[in-house]
C-alpha cells in the first residue's frame, strides 16, 4: 500500500466494510477533534466504542467508554487511533500480539508509523495513516463540499441521501 | 473518475457539481433561501458547533455557493474556498483572519487602485497598516517586512499595468519569514496561472471579472492553499488558539489543511457578513464552465490588438507582457505561458486630454470601470479609477496621465481594432 496516496476506492471500501469502530483516545471534551469524529461516525450509523482510561465505565455521547482494547465486548472491525505516532506503533504491536485482529487500523491526521503499518499489513490488516475518517466520509459522500472544501471527486451520478434533511451516505452502503 | 486527475476544462464544468440529490436537476439549482431546517435539536447543535457538515443560514453557507467554492478550489489546486459578495470583501475577510491592530501587510505597489485605497485608508481604522514594495525590486519586500508583518499581498498579473510578478521568488521570501503569500489572481485566472503551484499560500479573486466573465454579477473568493502552518509561533491566534465564539475550538487543529478557509467563514463571514447571493453564485458558475475557452480567446485577441497598437503612430508605448520586447515577457512565459490575459495599458500621444478624447470617441468599446466582460472595455484610469491617488501613486500604479487601459473582449478582433483606429484618428 502506498501510504502517501490512497485511492478513493481503497478508502471507500474500508468505510463501507466496517460497522464497529474502537476509537482510542476518544475525548469527552466537546470541542476536541476526537469528539467531533465520534459524533459524526455515530450519525452515519457506525457503532463506535470510545476507549479512554480516564472515562472507563462512563458514557461519551451515550456510548460506554472502555479503558483499553482488551476490555471491549468484541473485536472491532476498525481501530481508529487518536494518539501520537509512537503510541500508535505500540498499540499496533499490542493488537498483533493479542491475536484478535481488526480488519482495519486507521491513524488520524499527523499520526504515521510506516514500520508498524507494515507489520499490521503483513498480518492481513488494512492500514490508513494520516487521514481522518470524518473528512474522508464527508469527502466521498460530497457532504464536505457544503463547507466549500475541495472533495477532489467528480460525479455525474445522483448523490446517495440518508434519512433526515442534510445527510448523505456513500453509494453502496445502506446504513442508518 | 476518482483516481485519475481530471483536466482543467473538465474541472471547470464538473468540480463540485453532482446532480441535485433531491430532484436530479443536472444544472446546479439556485438555492434562493435564507435558511435551512434542522432534523432536530441535536442536529442543530452539531451544525452550530461545527461538528457536522451542513447548512444553517445563507450568510454562512449555501448549497449553490458551495458548488462555486469547490469549483474554484479545484481549479486553483487549493484545499477549500470561501465565496464572498465581492473581490474587496474577500480581501477584507482574508486579512481579518490574519491581522490584529498594530499589524501590517507588505503589498506590491502595483495593484488595482481600489485595493490600494482599501489598504491605505479603510484598513487604517482597524489599526492595520500597509508597507509598499516594488515588484521590480524584490529587495524592497525583504526590507519592508518586520515583526508585525502578517502577510505579503501581490497580484499575479497586476491591474492595470500588465505587470507579471515573480511569484516563486516572493514566496521564498515569505516562507523565510514565516508569513503567508496572498496572491490576487483576478486578472490571470487559474486558466492562465495557478499561484499555489508557485508557492502562494492564499489566492483571492474578484469573481466579478473573468471568472464570471459576462459583466453581470459581483463576487469574490478566498482559496486556501492548504500548506501554511498557522500554528507555528502562535502568530495567527484566530487559527491557533481556542476560540471563545465556539466554546474553545482550535480551528487549525480541528480543520487541518483547510482551516484558513473555515476560519474566514465561521469567524469572518459569519460576523462581518458579506455573503454572496446564491443567484450570483449561479451566474458565476455558469461563466466558469467556459473559462478556458474565453480566457484563451481574450488573450489571443488582446495580443493581436497590442501588436497593432505598438505599430500605431498615435500610440507612444504599449505595456503587455505577451509582447516579446516587453520587460515582463520572460516572467509571463514562466508563469502564464498560454497568454497574458485581456487587460493591458498603452500611452496615447497627447497625454491626459488625448486619453479623455479616446474614451469619448469609441463606439464598440464601452467606457466603464470594469474588466473581464465578453465586451471590450476601455478606461482612462487617471480620470476615473485612479483619480483619488496622488500623482506619484498614479504613476507608481501604472496609471499616469497618458495611460489608457483596455479589457479586450471576445468580439471579432478586426472589429475591435477598427474601433480603436477610428477613435485614435483625427
Ligand atoms: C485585481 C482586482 N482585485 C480586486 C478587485 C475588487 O473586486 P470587486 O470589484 O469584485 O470588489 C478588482 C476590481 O476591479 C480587481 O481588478
Amino acid at each position: 500500500m502506498n501510504h502517501d496516496d490512497y485511492s478513493d476506492a481503497y478508502i471507500k471500501g474500508i468505510l463501507d466494510e466496517v460497522n464497529t469502530v474502537a476509537m482510542i483516545g476518544a475525548s469527552a471534551n466537546t470541542v476536541r477533534p476526537s469528539y467531533f469524529v465520534l459524533k459524526y461516525l455515530l450519525s452515519k450509523g457506525y457503532d463506535v466504542w470510545p476507549i479512554n482510561p480516564g472515562q472507563a465505565g462512563k458514557e461519551i455521547l451515550g456510548q460506554t467508554a472502555y479503558g483499553s482494547l482488551d476490555a471491549l465486548p468484541d473485536t472491532p472491525d476498525m481501530v481508529d487511533i487518536f494518539r501520537n505516532s509512537e503510541a500508535a506503533a505500540q498499540i499496533i504491536d499490542q493488537i498483533l500480539e493479542g491475536g484478535k485482529l481488526p480488519k482495519v487500523i486507521w491513524m488520524q491526521l499527523t499520526v504515521r508509523h510506516d514500520e508498524a503499518a507494515r507489520r499490521a499489513e503483513d498480518a492481513g490488516i488494512k492500514v490508513v495513516m494520516n487521514r481522518c475518517p470524518k473528512i474522508e466520509y464527508g469527502r466521498l459522500s460530497g457532504e464536505i463540499g457544503w463547507a466549500g472544501v475541495n472533495s477532489k471527486t467528480l460525479s455525474s451520478k445522483r448523490p446517495t441521501l440518508k434519512s433526515g434533511f442534510q445527510h448523505r451516505g456513500l453509494t453502496g452502503k445502506t446504513r442508518g | 473518475m476518482s483516481d485519475n486527475i481530471p483536466g482543467f476544462s473538465t474541472l471547470a464544468i464538473h468540480a463540485g457539481a453532482a446532480p441535485d440529490p433531491s430532484t436530479g436537476a443536472r444544472a446546479t439549482p439556485i438555492y434562493q433561501t435564507t435558511s435551512f431546517v434542522f432534523d432536530d435539536v441535536d442536529h442543530a447543535a452539531s451544525l452550530f458547533g461545527l461538528q457536522a457538515f451542513g447548512n444553517i443560514y445563507t450568510r454562512i453557507t449555501n448549497p449553490t455557493t458551495a458548488v462555486l467554492e469547490e469549483r474554484v478550489a479545484a481549479l486553483e489546486g487549493g484545499t477549500a474556498a470561501l465565496a464572498t459578495a465581492s473581490g474587496h470583501s474577500a480581501q477584507l475577510l482574508c486579512f481579518h483572519t490574519m491581522m490584529k491592530p498594530g499589524d501590517n501587510i507588505v503589498a506590491a505597489n502595483k495593484l488595482y487602485g481600489g485595493s490600494i485605497n482599501q489598504l491605505n485608508h479603510s484598513f487604517k481604522s482597524f489599526g492595520w497598516s500597509v508597507k509598499w514594495a516594488d515588484p521590480d525590486d524584490l529587495n524592497t519586500f525583504e526590507a519592508a517586512i518586520d515583526d508585525n508583518t502578517k502577510a505579503i499581498f501581490i497580484e499575479s498579473l497586476a491591474n492595470p499595468g500588465g505587470i507579471v510578478m515573480d511569484i516563486e521568488a516572493i514566496s521564498r521570501l515569505a516562507k523565510a519569514k514565516g508569513i503567508p503569500l496572498v496572491v490576487d489572481n483576478t486578472m490571470a485566472t487559474p486558466y492562465l496561472c495557478r499561484p499555489i503551484e508557485h508557492g502562494a499560500d492564499i489566492v483571492l479573486h474578484s469573481l466579478t471579472k473573468f471568472m464570471g466573465g459576462h459583466g453581470n454579477s459581483m463576487g469574490g473568493i478566498i482559496v486556501d492553499g492548504g500548506s501554511f502552518d498557522w500554528s507555528a509561533g502562535g502568530r495567527y491566534p484566530l487559527l491557533s488558539e481556542p476560540r471563545p465564539e465556539y466554546q474553545g475550538i482550535v480551528l487549525h487543529e480541528t480543520f487541518g489543511n483547510f482551516a484558513f478557509a473555515i476560519a474566514c467563514r465561521v469567524l469572518g463571514l459569519r460576523d462581518l457578513g458579506p455573503a454572496i447571493s446564491p443567484f450570483n453564485s449561479f451566474m458565476i458558475l455558469t461563466g466558469i464552465e467556459t473559462l478556458p475557452l474565453r480566457m484563451q480567446r481574450h488573450s489571443d485577441n488582446a495580443k493581436k490588438v497590442a501588436l497593432h497598437l505598438s505599430g500605431h503612430d498615435k500610440v507612444k508605448w504599449v505595456s503587455y507582457a505577451a509582447l516579446p520586447e516587453d520587460r515582463h515577457h520572460a516572467l509571463q512565459q514562466k508563469y502564464m505561458p498560454k497568454g497574458a490575459g485581456a487587460v493591458f495599458t498603452f500611452g496615447v500621444e497627447g497625454g491626459y486630454d488625448a486619453g479623455v478624447a479616446l474614451v469619448s470617441k469609441v463606439e464598440l468599446f464601452s467606457h466603464l470601470a470594469n474588466i473581464g466582460d465578453t465586451r471590450s472595455l476601455i478606461i482612462h484610469p487617471a480620470s476615473t479609477t485612479h483619480r483619488q491617488l496622488t500623482d506619484e501613486q498614479k504613476t507608481a500604479a501604472g496609471a499616469g496621465p497618458d495611460v489608457v487601459r483596455l479589457s479586450v473582449g471576445l468580439e471579432e478582433v478586426e472589429d475591435i481594432i477598427a474601433d480603436l483606429d477610428q477613435a485614435l484618428s483625427g
